[in-house]
């Protein structure tokens, strides 16, 4: 049995209230043990309050190549961004 | 893309990315230093496992264990930003075993007493963090996020040689005649992991044009030299270099002429540890193998049970 074990992507909460973070990845053969070796591989020094294992397979990637397709449709709606707007002169607190 | 895009990319600080195009020759070289950096970290547990059991104390047993561990896990990283090239963990580790990857010629040094572990916490990880310092700036995304990573957790692995090394310094002088006789030893092997000058480092064209390294290997080993000098004055020892003096117009330490006959020698397997360091790899890579079996099997039957 030499056939490589799965790879793991592993995501972060640094503190309670943060969003996780891509760390790297881990090899491991079931879920427990996913966890376990991304506690011991990225939580040496106490980085981690929560620990997300997911499957590299089971991840959905855009392709870079791809990208500029991909985006462009939000190019052209400046409108989106507050900065848009023209503000009365003198207008406060908003 | 062509590879002119591709250079434009480069010279725009772009990083590239797993998915992205690349020149075959630009992921052969990746693979090639990413992996020999991985299993330098691998390799590099050995020397340093041989003092767990006879670290002089409780508190320098405990550091000394958990430099051991962050090697490991800095030999996982790599592996990681490796495996993103489309190599397999199995293939690498193939490829170490049948001699076709290399790692740090350094680590086929052996370390004789406790004032080793000083010397080579102070010099050997001093000299890698110079070095990886500059790959911070690599241009491969995942190597150098590793980089970075390995980059904040290697300063305790110099400090705490250092201290070994002031500690020893400033004891009985059989004690401080340990540490300098370390230090003559380890010091030029230490500065020969830069690798050799710039004039015969043929493929170092291209890994710079690709921005894979940041600085030559000249560069970073005169910055390494820079910044080492001042402390061993300040612990009272001597660098073993009769040449080694302050050069006012450089701006820079002159030094004397590196033995790279010896280098050589190591590095095509003559060296004092060459076969004690692999064998030791492949013994426990092999008797490891039934946990790794067991746990795909245990692995497997989950599968059928939840089916």
């Amino acid at each position: 049995m030499s056939e490589n074990t799965d790879v793991w992507e592993v995501f972060i909460q640094s503190k309670n209230g943060l969003p996780h973070k891509h760390a790297g990845n881990v090899h491991a053969t079931d879920k427990e043990m996913a966890l376990q070796n991304a506690r011991d591989l990225y939580t040496r020094r106490k980085e981690g309050s929560s620990i997300w294992v997911v499957k590299a397979t089971d991840i959905i990637a855009s392709q870079s190549e791809e990208s500029e397709e991909f985006f462009d449709p939000s190019d052209d709606k400046m409108y989106r961004h507050p900065t848009f707007y023209t503000m009365p002169e003198g207008s406060k607190n908003i | 893309m062509t590879e002119e895009k591709f250079q434009k990319r480069i010279d725009a600080e772009q990083k590239i990315e797993p998915k992205d195009w690349m020149p075959d020759a630009y992921r052969k070289h990746l693979i090639r230093q990413i992996s020999q950096h991985a299993h330098s970290e691998v390799i590099g547990m050995q020397p340093e496992g041989n003092w767990v059991t006879r670290a002089p104390s409780l508190r320098a047993k405990m550091i000394l264990l958990a430099k051991i561990q962050d090697e490991a896990g800095h030999g996982l990283y790599l592996y990681s930003a490796c495996e993103t090239l489309g190599i397999s963990r199995d293939e690498l580790v193939q490829q170490l075993h049948d001699g076709k990857a290399k790692y740090s010629s350094i680590f086929n040094y052996p370390t004789l007493n406790w004032a080793d572990m000083g010397a080579v916490g102070w010099l050997v990880d001093g000299a890698a963090i110079v070095n990886q310092v500059s790959l911070q700036r690599t241009s491969y995304g995942p190597y150098s996020r590793g980089m970075v990573r390995i980059c904040k957790e290697e300063s305790f692995h110099q400090r705490q040689g250092y201290e070994i090394m002031a500690t020893m310094a400033a004891g009985t002088p059989e004690q401080k005649q340990m540490a300098q006789d370390a230090l003559n030893r380890i010091w030029w092997p230490s500065i020969m992991m830069f690798g050799p000058h710039d004039a015969d480092s043929p493929r170092s064209g291209n890994a710079l044009k690709w921005k894979i390294k940041r600085q030559t290997n000249d560069e970073l080993r005169q910055s390494f030299i820079d910044k080492t000098v001042a402390q061993a004055e300040l612990i009272g020892l001597t660098i073993p270099d009769p040449d080694l003096k302050w050069n006012e117009e450089t701006g820079h330490y002159d030094f004397g002429a590196m033995d790279w006959d010896e280098f050589w020698r190591v590095v095509k397997g003559d060296g004092p540890c060459n076969k004690q360091r692999l064998d030791h790899h492949k013994k426990a890579h092999k008797e490891g193998e039934w946990v790794r079996n067991a746990a795909k099997a245990y692995a497997k039957k989950q599968e059928l049970l939840t089916v």
